[in-house]
């Protein structure tokens, strides 16, 4: 609510104006309240790793060629998500804006990857009321893409803001905030690869 | 589903509730029409972003929660009084103590503290308004419809009966069929989001919006209480949500995360509704630690004994509240070492708040202490909560647990705990700063009949529990044999739980009487002992936007340095300057709305109501970023009104 701004030339226009750098405070400490989130689902995908039940193990299902594309796309997407706040603290927004339909389109790779991946699972006999085990991986992964899909939807909306209003400290630190989203879902997928992908395709009980 | 399955029919009980929900709705339209109050209903409190007024909303809506959840104590009073009674069957018996348990805890004690933190906290750090005004009342109106959503239970479609730690399987389709358990995932999942914000939301204003020279160790204990909780908020409420998610998904969308068949794990809920539900149980209770120190040190005229034990004591505790959800669960199965290991953390637990109950002892000591019915409430604390303390460290040793889990020595111990706790906090916190709130004191006569009267009350209901638990009567049973021998103690608890209701309706008319005639405050420093920033203002009610200028902190205890060195503490002319405030808005109100319809249509698996409900969410959500929402300036004119302040 402090209105006169005081600030050196180098600060960025996201840090700009108080609420710019409150809602980035909070915003941290709302991915915080995230990683406890995911942190309880991946307990909750451990514990049922091998209740499987009846229904087909992950050993037979998992297919490491589409999770590799997954990752590379949403890992290229957190790069070119990082050149366009670059290209926003240069003040260029035709740079901001390319980087970020990139990031977006990336996005939107992953998640029609993602949603084939699940369409196939669920043909081979494996949907969310299969056993513990698919309801674990499909709610882990989901909620992970679910995540997605609002950052799309969510940055979507912030560059049309950006587009009407032109690059203040508001609308930067919103382009910001929604930048540290997407690199925090970048972040949750190593792990995801990692504890459900990779170990599922390793470890199989018996 | 017909009609007659839709409302809740067949029992006299709920057809009264009925009418009365119905005659005091009429009678609340009727009033806001008749003396045309809807324009102040709606500009005054539905839009506001006050921090002051959320606060107020707050406290109201636990002060009708705290009467629901007493008339469900009551009922189950009534129903125990007598042996082979049949005032309540089973059914009606299980869903009253689970939404006496819920209620209390979710919808009464949460909402009550976080209203006084944030009545206090922005004033006691000398602040405009908290850092997020718009989420303030994002967080209130979720809160508040994710209560009501609660609270229709019980009379469309029935209550929840699993209890309020509802474990699975008894919590799954199979053994509770219909909407009840619904309502308690839905209502839950949204009032959860209102908590989660308001722990952002504060942490955020306590870590940045304090006055310059208030160091983090210049903070008045009640804002240390609030930062802290506000951190185990964050961390903890996640896991609810999860939790809560997964059990929807099981029962509305057939996954198998806590079911028996499926390979489905129902000890997983038992962990993970612990691992929140412990952390919560300090949520309760640390705000009200904070507040005792700042009556305590108040009414004895010395500053905190301890300031910094008080504090780490404070930060060990909240470490601690995260590593021993297990003792909830000793006999379920966790093995001797994981019990011992809980069973250690938890003792550990009781030194930090030991030393918090010998430092308010000694922060007492050589005092010159004002018996006022805050520093009473406070008093009652300190005894009280110590029985539930040490009853806590017998049901720590795991192997002793095995006698005493799931007995009304259970059920006193977490009652001595909580009312003694967290109960008698808000009735202090709210005594104390009802003149902050309304510029006028609770009557103080009436006051002390209403701790006299609960304090007994209090005690004549719980200390018989402890008799009959460790005699072996079993918690949440609704009734049990005359053979038994239990009776006479039934009934004694009976006339206690009554007494306590007694004294709430005098705390109800206190209400009324102070309001009445109640001397006006003419200064903000209603007690005249104040020490903190709070009490600072000129006004005994401050104005919207707080402080006319923004105080400046040079000690702990910052308005006790202020009157040793002769501040003035009225407002120069010269150093008065606009001052930028957050615009009201609607959206979080008709946002609830939308949450409302979308947790309706999911309790009754009405998917399409559900989706509208998300898009409405949505669509509000989409307007807000839209909006420059840039606030707007208060004119040094009308500072300078405000403040009465002339040339």
């Amino acid at each position: 609510m402090a209105h006169a701004e005081v600030h050196d030339h180098n600060t960025p226009l996201e840090y700009q104006s108080e609420t710019g750098r409150l809602n980035i405070l909070g915003f941290w400490i709302f991915l915080g309240a995230e990683i406890a989130l995911f942190s309880t689902l991946f307990a909750t995908y451990l514990v049922l790793m091998f209740r499987t039940a009846d229904g087909p193990t992950p050993h037979e299902l998992f297919e490491l060629k589409g999770v590799l594309i997954e990752t590379f796309l949403l890992l290229t997407s957190s790069f070119t998500c990082g050149i366009a706040i670059h290209e926003m603290r240069r003040r260029n927004r035709k740079g901001l804006f390319t980087w970020m339909i990139i990031t977006l389109a990336l996005g939107a790779g992953f998640l029609g990857y993602e949603i084939y991946e699940f369409v196939t699972y669920v043909h081979e006999g494996a949907a969310l009321g299969t056993s513990a085990f698919w309801s674990g991986f499909f709610v882990i992964v989901g909620t992970h893409g679910l995540h997605v899909t609002m950052g799309i939807a969510w940055i979507t909306l912030i560059l049309i803001q950006v587009a009407r209003r032109g690059l203040t400290p508001q609308t930067s630190a919103k382009v910001f905030i929604s930048s540290l989203y997407w690199h925090f879902l970048d972040v949750v997928w190593i792990f995801i690869f990692t504890a459900v992908y990779l170990t599922g395709m390793v470890l199989h009980n018996g | 589903m017909k009609w007659d399955e839709f409302f809740v029919t067949g029992d006299p009980l709920i057809y009264g509730a009925d009418v009365s929900i119905g005659l005091t709705v009429i009678g609340i339209l009727f009033y806001l029409t008749y003396f045309k109050k809807w324009q102040w209903l709606w500009t005054e409190w539905l839009t506001t972003v006050d921090h002051k007024k959320l606060g107020i909303m707050y406290i109201a809506s636990a002060v009708l929660m705290l009467f629901r959840g007493g008339v469900d104590a009551l009922l189950m009073r009534v129903q125990l009084a007598t042996p082979d009674s049949k005032f309540l069957d089973s059914q009606h018996y299980n869903e009253i103590f689970t939404t006496h348990g819920t209620i209390m805890i979710i919808f009464m004690a949460m909402p009550f503290l976080i209203g006084l933190i944030n009545v206090v906290i922005p004033l006691q750090i000398g602040a405009r308004d908290v850092a997020f005004p718009y989420l303030n009342a994002v967080s209130f109106w979720t809160f508040f419809i994710g209560a009501m959503l609660f609270n229709v239970s019980f009379v469309i479609g029935g209550s929840p009966s699993a209890g309020w730690t509802s474990y699975m399987p008894l919590a799954g389709n199979e053994l509770s069929p219909g909407p009840g358990q619904n309502y308690y995932l839905l209502g839950l999942q949204i009032a959860g989001i209102g908590t989660l914000l308001t722990g952002i939301n504060f942490l955020v204003t306590i870590l940045k919006m304090r006055a310059p020279g208030m160091t983090l160790f210049r903070m008045p204990v009640f804002t240390w209480s609030a930062l802290i909780t506000m951190i185990i908020i964050v961390f903890a409420f996640p896991i609810l949500t999860v939790a809560l998610a997964l059990m929807t998904f099981d029962r509305l969308f057939g996954a198998h995360f806590f079911t028996l068949q499926g390979a489905g794990m129902d000890m997983l809920w038992a962990n993970l509704f612990w691992l929140w539900g412990h952390p919560e149980v300090y949520i309760v209770v640390l705000p009200a630690f904070g507040m005792f120190s700042e009556i305590i040190s108040t009414f004895s005229r010395k500053t905190i004994f301890g300031y910094k034990a008080m504090i780490w004591a404070m930060i060990i505790i909240a470490g601690y509240s995260f590593m021993v959800w297990v003792h909830h669960f000793f006999t379920m199965g966790s093995g001797e070492l994981v019990n011992s290991v809980f069973s250690i953390t938890t003792m550990i637990i009781g030194i930090p708040t030991g030393i918090k109950i010998f430092n308010w002892l000694f922060t007492m000591y050589k005092g010159k202490i004002s018996f006022t019915t805050p520093m009473l409430w406070s008093l009652g604390f300190i005894v009280n909560f110590v029985i539930g303390g040490v009853t806590g460290v017998m049901l720590a040793m795991a192997a002793a647990d095995y006698q005493y889990h799931n007995t009304y020595f259970l059920v006193a111990h977490f009652h001595y705990v909580l009312i003694a706790g967290t109960v008698f906090a808000c009735f202090a916190g709210l005594i104390f700063w009802f003149p902050k709130m309304f510029g006028y004191k609770l009557n103080e006569r009436i006051g002390k009949w209403v701790f006299w009267v609960f304090n007994i009350g209090f005690n004549v209901c719980f200390i018989p529990q402890f008799i009959l638990g460790l005699d072996g009567m079993p918690r949440r049973v609704y009734t049990y044999s005359a053979a038994s021998g239990w009776g006479n103690l039934n009934m004694l608890s009976t006339v206690g739980g009554f007494l306590m209701g007694v004294a709430f309706l005098i705390l109800v008319y206190n209400f009324y009487f102070s309001f009445r005639y109640s001397e006006r405050e003419n200064t903000g420093d209603s007690w005249g002992l104040g020490r903190t920033l709070e009490w600072s203002t000129t006004s005994a009610v401050p104005p919207h936007y707080n402080f006319a200028i923004t105080p400046t902190v040079k000690s702990f205890d910052p308005l006790i340095q202020m009157k040793r060195d002769n501040v003035d503490l009225k407002p120069k002319i010269k150093d008065i300057k606009k001052i930028h405030m957050p615009d009201n808005s609607g959206v979080p109100f008709f946002m609830s709305a939308f949450f409302f319809i979308a947790g309706f249509g999911l309790v009754f698996e009405w998917f399409w109501m559900g989706i509208v409900g998300l898009i409405g969410v949505f669509i509000t959500l989409i307007i807000r970023s839209f909006d420059p929402n840039e606030g707007y300036y208060v004119s040094e004119e009308e500072i300078k009104e405000t403040e009465r302040l002339t040339v």
